[in-house]
């Protein structure tokens, strides 16, 4: 049941709001992975960031897609809960280590091994709108623990302006979506990130954005 | 069933356009075989995308009215939306632009109406005066100009030009979806055959500044094609005479031109090539339906003042 659901809030509600009322404009889509285990690493503007990823995998691999998100904001009110995990299919990761305790990206690596692709947002939060913010080290660490699988760096501009964080009202406005090339391990986590946001930072330079003050 | 449909003038006409879609896919897919099938890859794209664009068209405006001005808002939507994404646009505005997407409904309601008086008045004097008050509440200055000039703009051509026509469809007695037909078919031939008479024969440049390819042979046999067009078609699906018919010719063909290079001079001033990429091999919707946005209110308003 809530599978059908599932492919409902996708096939229709999230493919129509975000093909018709948003439209998208993407750019080297022959990148995308065709199969998992993958890693979708996009920088992040919108809570409507994920459904624009999830609209870029064929709906056939819906169940294999798990964007990551935190646990701390998502798994605090039961309706909210039942929503992100269910329909749709959080992986929830715990932001702040209580002690010693867990390993926080044990989940992500089980998930990678069952062969599913992840959405990842390597910055961590939403923020200035349209504005990249200090990455968080997760992206790396992951990187490290499984170097052959593929982290596909994407570059998106637009949805900071058509839901920007902390407003509700929803204004159409074309979304950029650039994908690049797998960004390779290279044995360590600093260079990383840097290969990363300069990836990012190239694909970036393709675009002609709008002004936006 | 077909035989109805062809004995009506437009599904004549319909008839038409789909042999001269089967001869242009027929004639592109003879120069893939001919020449490097990769030279002919845009024109294919284009062919393709032609059939697709006819496709949705004809459902679009043979099967009700209702359907097909709602059919006619959602194109201005999705200029709109392009035009909106593509120009400079403040933060401080979101919610005044939300307000102009939302004169679109209302604008093609007043079409489907058939209440001309407020179809006319609506975009110029009351949004106009409306988002300007509204933006001035939000209380930003910087820009003012800018932003309030733009967004009008853009609402005259995406909206109220576009939405002229619709209200085609609805003129007395019964409207007309020839009168849709007529417009459209003219004005899309018009471009086309700008283009190739541009690629054959171009040899003066028009507009260079704003139009580099454009040519005045390409303008003018574009518009001698679609006058001879306009003459023959005008018997067909429209009430208009003979003078009136060369006289709509003439100004579907300047009028899509100037609608065309208006829209180049904005993209140009930009900085970008193509308006969008839903439509494979033309761009985004602005750029298929720029010379609409000048032909449309031109042939109507022709057509009201002697006609309606």
């Amino acid at each position: 049941m809530t599978r059908l659901l599932r492919y409902l809030f996708f096939g229709l509600l999230v493919r129509g709001v975000v093909l018709i009322i948003l439209g998208l404009n993407i750019r080297h889509r022959e990148r995308l992975p065709r199969r998992g285990p993958a890693i979708l690493a996009a920088n992040h503007n919108s809570h409507l960031d994920t459904m624009v990823l999830m609209s870029l995998v064929p709906l056939s691999l819906l169940d294999r897609v798990r964007p990551i998100a935190a646990a701390d904001y998502f798994l605090t009110n039961p309706l909210l809960a039942w929503f992100a995990t269910r329909i749709i299919g959080i992986l929830p990761i715990h932001r702040k280590r209580d002690g010693a305790a867990e390993d926080p990206l044990a989940p992500l690596c089980e998930a990678l091994d069952r062969g599913e692709i992840l959405i990842f947002f390597p910055e961590g939060t939403r923020g200035e709108p349209e504005r990249l913010k200090a990455l968080k080290s997760g992206l790396a660490r992951l990187a490290e623990r499984r170097p052959e699988v593929p982290v596909i760096p994407i570059f998106m501009h637009g949805l900071g302006k058509a839901l920007p964080k902390g407003t509700a009202l929803l204004v159409p406005f074309f979304v950029d979506v650039f994908v690049g090339d797998p960004v390779p391990w290279e044995g360590d986590r600093d260079r990383y990130l840097e290969r990363y946001r300069t990836d990012l930072a190239k694909l970036a330079g393709e675009g002609n954005f709008a002004p936006w003050t | 069933m077909i035989a109805r449909i062809l004995s009506s003038p437009v599904g004549l006409v319909f008839a038409g356009i789909l042999a001269g879609l089967v001869v242009a896919s027929v004639v592109t897919w003879l120069l893939q075989r001919k020449g490097p099938a990769e030279k002919y890859e845009e024109l294919a794209r284009r062919v393709r995308s032609w059939w697709i664009m006819v496709a949705i068209f004809v459902v679009a405006i043979a099967i009700d009215r209702a359907l097909s001005i709602a059919f006619f808002a959602l194109v201005s939507f999705l200029a709109l939306k392009e035009y909106l994404s593509l120009i400079p646009t403040r933060r401080a505005d979101r919610r005044v632009l939300f307000w102009a997407y939302l004169s679109i409904p209302i604008q093609y309601w007043w079409v489907y109406q058939g209440w001309y008086g407020m179809f006319i008045v609506f975009i110029p004097v009351w949004v106009m005066l409306l988002l300007s008050a509204r933006m001035v509440m939000i209380g930003e200055t910087k820009d003012f100009l800018r932003a309030v000039g733009t967004l009008h703009w853009g609402l005259m051509l995406m909206v109220f030009s576009i939405s002229h026509q619709a209200y085609l469809l609805v003129l007395p007695p019964e409207g007309g979806a020839g009168l849709v037909l007529y417009l459209v078919m003219l004005t899309q031939l018009n471009d086309v055959a700008q283009y190739i008479w541009g690629k054959s024969f171009g040899r003066h440049k028009v507009l260079p500044t704003v139009s580099p390819n454009k040519t005045v042979e390409g303008l003018i046999g574009g518009i001698v094609t679609t006058t001879v067009l306009s003459i023959l078609l005008a018997p067909l699906l429209t009430p208009l005479t003979l003078p009136h018919s060369i006289a709509a010719g003439l100004m579907i063909g300047a009028g899509g031109f100037l609608g065309d290079t208006t829209v180049g001079a904005v993209k140009r001033d930009i900085g970008v090539k193509d308006s969008g990429t839903m439509i494979a091999g033309h761009g985004g919707v602005l750029d298929r339906i720029n010379s609409l946005t000048y032909t449309a209110p031109l042939f109507f308003h022709f057509l009201r003042f002697f006609y309606y």
